[in-house]
């Protein structure tokens, strides 16, 4: 089976600033892939690359069997984006917006409507409102209808959770998980880690560099430090003293818990434990854990910046 | 209103034509405290934070912030904060040196002390060699140390930080809330709002706004011992989505 995206030795700059940098992956047909990194890691360079509105200094692109540069105006008809920046006509209502995207793509909402049907019928009551008088959420689920309206082979959502709230979130994830159910492939951006856990696979990307390509559980395992969660009663004086322990090597906040690797190789919890309780720390709980994808990517990052 | 709340809040209320963004919310933010103000995208927490920076009048109720009042006073109050959100904070086409004095200078600080200001924040955030560089060319974690030096940069006895680490990697975000911890240590009242649960528990208390209502005010460990779960991010989905 062809990839649905195949990227080889990418590049890209913007005067002095490395955009993105030896950029190589594919992503499979059907597949839901992430690219997870931080603000400027390079994501929306590489969607606007892929979706054919900007052409990299070099390196090869495919989407689909067309080549990004050579075959631009098929990529544009067979994929939907949607841009991190809301892109839809402020001064059209909700139903205008679609209707003009339908036609522009030559087709009607009629045609495709089965496609958007579970998103766009909590967007019917507000049909006649102006896409720009609606709420964070709506004008998110908008954005994807229209993405969506020509029934595109693959999808690019550019950080399309980006500042909505966690319960949001999941239910924006359950949408794009339906779209998987009926065969389209989907690449998707985000600046938050504990979504990685809704993709297929997972591309971890930070100052244009990919740091690994795997799956969830792929990533997690590598992970080949002794990890520890650390509690005490007083949360606020543990981050301190712990990064004074002598054998501290990474100590990371974690909510009400403190993430920490030993610089020893045969660490025993009990001589942390005796230090904390002489640094006047009471209920000090340390429990050996698996790391998460907060706790890979911190570690990629730290061997990066070596 | 003569206390030692740096906010307090009594059935504040804003509508706008027949919708009731903020519904009579109560509540008082103690000096020094991490405020954490969570709630869903539409439960009012940007229009009750327009109130309290003085920004909009409230349709009624009462609140005062540093000890000036939200309908009388809002020139007062917006000297009297600092603000710093992700999206908004620092110039990225002027210089270090530049965004400092610009801000000194917004908010009202004399030539001397802009001067002195501008020498010792330099000075704490280890930046003089970098100065003349323009903020676009620094890395995220300087440019974040910098925004937040700038928006207490004139001693506001609160901050208001909304959303501070959007789009912020793991790493700069952990030294971020560091920066945080030590401005409250020194005194400095934070008032926060954050869509990653896992910084809900670094505040001193949490506020869930859902509906235009706080639904749940209290610390982290007792909103998690209330609702019997074990994280932050389990209390904002029982209290957002009740019927899940």
């Amino acid at each position: 089976m062809m990839p649905a995206v195949t990227v080889m030795d990418l590049s890209k700059s913007f005067g002095s600033v490395e955009a993105l940098k030896d950029i190589n992956f594919e992503v499979r047909e059907g597949e839901l892939f992430g690219f997870i990194g931080p603000d400027g890691a390079g994501k929306t360079t590489l969607f606007r690359i892929l979706t054919t509105l900007l052409k990299p200094d070099k390196g090869v692109a495919k989407v689909g069997e067309y080549d990004i540069i050579r075959d631009y105006k098929k990529i544009r008809s067979s994929v939907g984006y949607m841009p991190g920046k809301f892109s839809l006509y402020q001064d059209l209502t909700v139903e205008e917006n679609l209707k003009f995207f339908a036609t522009v793509f030559g087709t009607t909402i009629e045609k495709n409507y089965d496609l958007i049907k579970d998103i766009y019928v909590l967007l019917e009551p507000f049909k006649k409102r102006k896409a720009g008088k609606l709420s964070g959420g709506m004008k998110q689920k908008l954005a994807l209808s229209c993405a969506l309206i020509h029934r595109p082979d693959i999808l690019f959502l550019d950080e399309p959770t980006t500042g909505v709230d966690p319960v949001s979130r999941n239910e924006f994830w359950d949408m794009l998980a339906k779209l998987i159910n009926v065969g389209i492939t989907i690449l998707v951006s985000t600046p938050y880690m504990d979504e990685a856990s809704r993709c297929d696979r997972i591309a971890l990307i930070q100052k244009g560099r990919l740091l690994d390509i795997d799956t969830l559980q792929g990533i997690t395992a590598k992970y080949d430090k002794s990890l520890f969660a650390v509690k005490s009663g007083n949360t606020g004086k543990l981050m301190n003293d712990m990064k004074n322990f002598k054998y501290s090597e990474t100590v990371f906040s974690f909510g009400d818990s403190v993430h920490y690797t030993d610089k020893r190789e045969n660490f025993e919890p009990s001589g942390l434990e005796k230090y904390l309780l002489e640094n006047g720390h009471t209920d000090v709980v340390i429990n050996k854990i698996t790391a998460g994808i907060e706790d890979c990517f911190m570690s990629l990052m730290g061997s990066e910046n070596e | 209103m003569s206390n030692n709340f740096v906010i307090s809040a009594e059935n504040l209320t804003k509508r706008f034509g027949t919708f009731t963004a903020v519904d009579s919310i109560s509540f008082n933010v103690n000096k020094g405290e991490i405020f954490g103000f969570l709630g869903a995208n539409g439960a009012g927490k940007t229009t009750a934070m327009r109130m309290l920076c003085g920004l909009s009048i409230p349709t009624s109720g009462k609140a005062s912030v540093a000890g000036f009042d939200v309908y009388k006073q809002t020139e007062n109050i917006k000297k009297n904060i600092g603000y710093m959100s992700q999206k908004f904070s620092l110039y990225e086409d002027l210089t270090v040196f530049e965004n400092i004095r610009f801000y000194g200078g917004i908010y009202g600080l004399n030539a001397d002390m802009i001067n002195e200001k501008t020498e010792s924040l330099l000075e704490l955030l280890k930046m003089k060699e970098a100065k003349k560089k323009l903020i676009k060319s620094l890395p995220l974690g300087w440019k974040q140390k910098l925004a937040f030096s700038v928006a207490i940069l004139h001693e506001p006895k609160i901050v208001f930080l909304d959303e501070p680490t959007g789009g912020v990697d793991p790493v700069t975000r952990r030294q971020f809330w560091e920066m945080i911890y030590n401005a409250s240590a020194a005194g400095v009242t934070v008032f926060v709002t954050t869509h990653y649960m896992d910084e809900a528990e670094y505040c001193t208390r949490v506020s869930m706004m859902v509906d235009g209502r706080i639904a749940s005010l209290d610390t982290p460990h007792n909103l998690k011992n209330i609702y019997g779960v074990s994280t932050m991010h389990d209390v904002f989905v029982k209290l957002a989505r009740p019927g899940q």
